[in-house]
């Protein structure tokens, strides 16, 4: 069986399996690569000595009760969960309207609004940081969840409006031209009609703009600081001063926090795709 | 409700020199046309003849660049389309897969706030008129294509619409359903009498199914009229080219009358003010005469036969005329085409009424 | 009716109608002009003020004489490269790999991508620092088997500072060449195939130019974000490797420094501009595809 498997071609061009071990196995360690040293935090985190071992050779919760016994990892927690709701409440219906615009607008103009809209992707992040920072000195937004929301929704904005873009390019227009000849207008076409089946990819938006939100540690940097700083803040600044355990607890949380997005906007996903007749 | 109840008063559609232009690409140019109440007219044209683009404009989904439209008198030029009750079927059916076929159906019902009994009842009525009883708990994508497009047709006008506009309904069907749905449209429309507005490239299709064609190109009018005198009498050369089989050859101005290859051709009726002239063709209008035959109703032209296609109940037979220029003739297959002398290379003289000779500009 | 067919009436509600679709996308421009482009326009012009607020040109001549400031330039660009060839020779491969797999298992093993593009950069630095340090995992390996008699040196140097961005930029490759490839149409190589065309040239001929467009779109993000990546840099690096972003990031610290800080920013733009210039024009990057 295995050697079957190993002889039959693999390619177009006749390559075997077995002539291609060479690239399963670089696969397989490059995903052990990108997957493995985050994944082996989880169960340092519980170690019961005072500094991280791995394996642990006892098990406590001792990192996550001091993550949670102090009140400035507490409120720098809080800060990120409230600029990262604010955010995703923010930039998902601004980032759906600029998707709906740049479908109906002319070509031309599509792209400039585009191009526009993808700038703060393009932009390096340190930049965009201290260009806040300076400008809110006077403005007095530095430190302020304003300040940081706002920040947080031009970031996330380009990642939002794509994805919502794309899945309204496989989306049928003439289903709301339809809808506005049975009686709709324009804006109840679009919430009866289209809204309803690209909703898995306004969630899956919405969701990917709240973790990016709340692990951004760049702009935050800069315009995040004493009591208003964010969880990646104070986990940047902790990491200067060496592997503190505390933040193996914290990374765990994020780390399961993450999975569990991703997952859900992998279901969301994989349910969300146009139904499509063979 | 019966289909007597669901009928409506056909609605007069007037189009007054409507234009579209996309920065300098004019997709319709002055197009004037009056519809009358009632009536199924088909829009024909090439692909990129501008004529969806009038469909577009009549549903209001598109702004034109000028012009004014009137439903029975009542302008709608700036009307959006929620205001104008009108039903739109579209070519990709553009059924809602979020609702089943009796949501999709009941929606421009519930949109009206109609009570829920009636909304129920004229859905059945209105599935029942594209015989789809019964299928209203289905879901849109369990549908096949001609399902699909019988829902779209129930729910264009479940809700009494003015008037009907349908974009290429039936091109993503294949040949048999397609006539099939061709007589079933036909026949809703009669039982509705509402006036009908339809979109196809497919000139059989057009001929068969409309009151008038209007036969659009380069976003202009070329031609409107009924389908027998579209075809008998066709305004120019590319309307006698477009609708039904035809070759054009080069005709000369010979004195009062034209002349094919230097031979005078007999004639009714004035040749066109026109620089250049086609003489129009049609296959199933020629026919084969004895060697040197003369008449004074007929025109003679010599050839060569070079091919004969056999087509089950018609054979086609290519004939290559004096100074090149190939016409086709088609026959009834009821001989051997051999027992009449006919082969490839047999000289033969081809037959062409006077009545049929069509000279038209080019 | 109107000897101007209603043009005039036509012309007037088109243009309100594209008004309104335009006001749809404004919302969002307005809040990236506020938050991004006023921000950097902000940095340009204070970077030719002095301390007194007059216009000089006196932070670029600071910039362009430290010889500090000289070797953080460098330094940026040896990283970036060295972090965009590393990322490309790995990530390659793989995407290449993942995107021939039957679709369910290429689903589970794009996890393997996407969980840590998604995961926090400040975790995923961690990780690294976890298993690089003096009782990390690499040296306790590396003692045990015997390989060395104490723990050595791996972090604060180039070496991790690299390790610790491929990490992060692999995924930034993936994702956009993962479309590409899975969008091309195998019927090419069977073409190429038939026609006698050997695995290694139909690969380069044939398969490598059709992934052209998600290979450039991925290396042109993974050299933009290695310039002005800043958290791994500084915490791997640990001073000794200080690249562009840490060194804005010091300045700013220090009142004085902000003109030298807002000239190293605006060197970061000019980078970003000229090179998002060339991968719009000769790789005809379409930044709308990008994922």
């Amino acid at each position: 069986m295995t050697a079957r498997f190993l002889l039959a071609p693999a390619t177009d061009t006749q390559i075997t399996h077995l002539g291609r071990l060479w690239l399963y196995a670089f696969a397989a360690l490059a995903l052990v690569f990108l997957v493995a040293p985050t994944l082996l935090i989880i169960p340092m985190s519980f170690t019961g000595a005072g500094f991280l071992e791995f394996p642990p050779r006892s098990w406590s919760l001792r990192w996550y009760i001091a993550y949670l016994d102090s009140p400035e990892w507490r409120d720098a927690t809080l800060v990120s969960l409230r600029a990262a709701t604010l955010t995703m409440l923010l930039a998902t219906p601004l980032g759906v309207a600029a998707a709906y615009g740049v479908l109906v607008v002319e070509r031309r103009t599509a792209r400039a609004i585009g191009a526009a809209i993808s700038v703060p992707m393009m932009m390096p992040a340190v930049l965009i940081g201290i260009g806040l920072y300076l400008l809110y000195v006077p403005l007095g937004l530095n430190n302020t969840l304003a300040g940081l929301v706002l920040g947080h929704v031009a970031l996330t904005l380009p990642y939002v409006t794509l994805l919502v873009l794309a899945r309204m390019k496989s989306h049928d227009p003439r289903q709301e031209l339809a809808a506005q000849s049975l009686g709709c207008t324009r804006l109840r076409a679009f919430l009866l009609v289209t809204l309803p089946q690209i909703r898995y990819a306004v969630i899956a938006a919405a969701l990917l703009a709240f973790i990016f939100s709340f692990d951004e540690g760049v702009v935050s940097y800069f315009i995040a600081t004493g009591t208003g700083a964010t969880l990646p803040r104070r986990m940047f600044l902790s990491l200067q001063f060496g592997v503190d355990p505390t933040i193996a607890a914290i990374s765990s949380l994020l780390m399961v926090l993450t999975i569990l997005l991703v997952a859900a906007i992998q279901i969301i996903q994989s349910r969300g795709g146009p139904r499509r007749k063979a | 409700m019966s289909v007597a109840e669901m009928s409506t008063r056909g609605v007069a559609v007037e189009i007054a020199h409507v234009s579209k232009s996309y920065g300098r690409v004019v997709a319709l140019d002055d197009m004037s046309l009056s519809i009358r109440p009632g009536e199924f007219v088909t829009l024909l044209g090439p692909s990129g003849s501008g004529k969806t683009t009038l469909l577009m404009i009549l549903g209001g989904f598109v702004r034109p660049t000028t012009g004014d439209i009137t439903f029975d008198g009542r302008a709608v030029v700036r009307l959006p389309p929620h205001k104008r009750n009108i039903g739109v079927v579209f070519q990709s059916y553009a059924l809602f897969p979020n609702m089943d076929v009796a949501a999709n159906v009941a929606f421009p019902l519930r949109l009206r706030r109609l009570p829920a009994p009636e909304i129920a009842r004229r859905v059945a009525a209105a599935l029942d008129l594209v015989r789809l009883g019964g299928y209203g708990a289905r879901q849109v994508h369990e549908l096949s294509g001609g399902q699909s497009q019988r829902v779209a047709l129930a729910r264009a006008i479940v809700f009494e619409p003015d008037i009907l506009l349908m974009d290429e309904p039936l091109s993503a069907l294949d040949k048999k359903l397609r006539e099939q749905m061709q007589v079933e449209i036909r026949r809703l429309h009669d039982a509705l009498g509402l006036t009908t507005i339809y979109v196809t490239h497919d000139q059989r299709e057009a001929l068969t199914m409309s009151d008038r064609v209007a036969v659009i190109a380069g976003g202009r009018l070329r031609q409107f009229a009924a389908p027998r005198e579209l075809y008998e009498r066709p305004a120019d050369a590319f309307v006698a080219d477009f609708v039904g089989e035809s070759t054009l050859l080069p005709v000369a101005r010979m004195g009062a009358g034209v002349a094919l290859q230097g031979q005078a051709l007999r004639h009714d009726g004035p040749v066109p003010d026109a620089a250049a002239l086609v003489l129009v063709l049609r296959p199933e209008k020629l026919t084969f005469a004895a060697p040197g035959a003369n008449a004074d109703d007929i025109n003679h032209l010599p050839g060569t036969l070079r091919g004969i296609v056999f087509q089950g109940e018609t054979v086609l037979y290519q004939v290559a005329l004096g100074d090149g220029g190939e016409v086709t003739v088609r026959d009834l297959s009821r001989n051997e085409p051999q027992h009449a002398g006919l082969f490839p290379g047999a000289a033969v003289t081809v037959a062409l009424h006077r009545r049929d000779t069509l000279v038209l500009p080019a | 009716m109107t000897d101007d067919r209603n043009a005039a009436v036509h012309a007037r509600e088109a243009r309100h109608e594209r008004a309104r679709m335009l006001g749809l996308a404004l919302p969002a421009l307005a809040v990236i002009g506020a938050a991004v482009v006023v921000p950097i326009l902000w940095v340009l012009y204070l970077s030719v003020l002095d301390v007194q607020g007059h216009f000089t040109l006196g932070n670029y001549l600071v910039l362009a004489t430290e010889g500090a400031n000289l070797s953080v330039i460098v330094t940026t660009l040896k990283v970036s490269l060295l972090v965009t060839v590393v990322s490309v020779v790995i990530g390659y491969p793989l995407t290449y790999l993942l995107a021939q797999l039957p679709p369910s298992l290429a689903t589970i093993c794009m996890l393997g991508i996407l969980l840590p593009y998604m995961t926090s950069v400040l975790v995923r630095t961690y990780a690294w620092m976890v298993l690089l340090g003096r009782r990390g995992i690499v040296n306790t390996m590396l003692v045990w088997l015997g390989i060395t008699d104490a723990p050595l040196q791996l972090m604060f140097n180039t070496t991790a500072t690299v390790i610790g961005m491929v990490h992060v930029m692999v995924p930034l490759l993936a994702l956009p060449l993962y479309a590409t490839m899975r969008a091309i149409d195998h019927g090419f190589l069977r073409a190429a195939a038939s026609l006698g065309a050997g695995p290694v040239a139909t690969f380069w001929r044939v398969y490598f130019p059709l992934s052209l467009p998600g290979l450039s779109a991925g290396t042109f993000l993974i050299f933009v974000t290695s310039l002005g990546f800043f958290i791994t840099p500084t915490v791997l690096g640990g001073g000794r490797v200080t690249m562009i972003g840490q060194q804005i990031a010091t300045a700013i610290a220090t009142y004085d420094g902000f003109g030298v800080a807002t000239a190293l920013g605006v060197g970061l733009l000019a980078a970003t501009a000229i090179l998002l210039g060339f991968a719009m024009r000769v790789l005809r990057l379409d930044l709308m595809r990008a994922p």
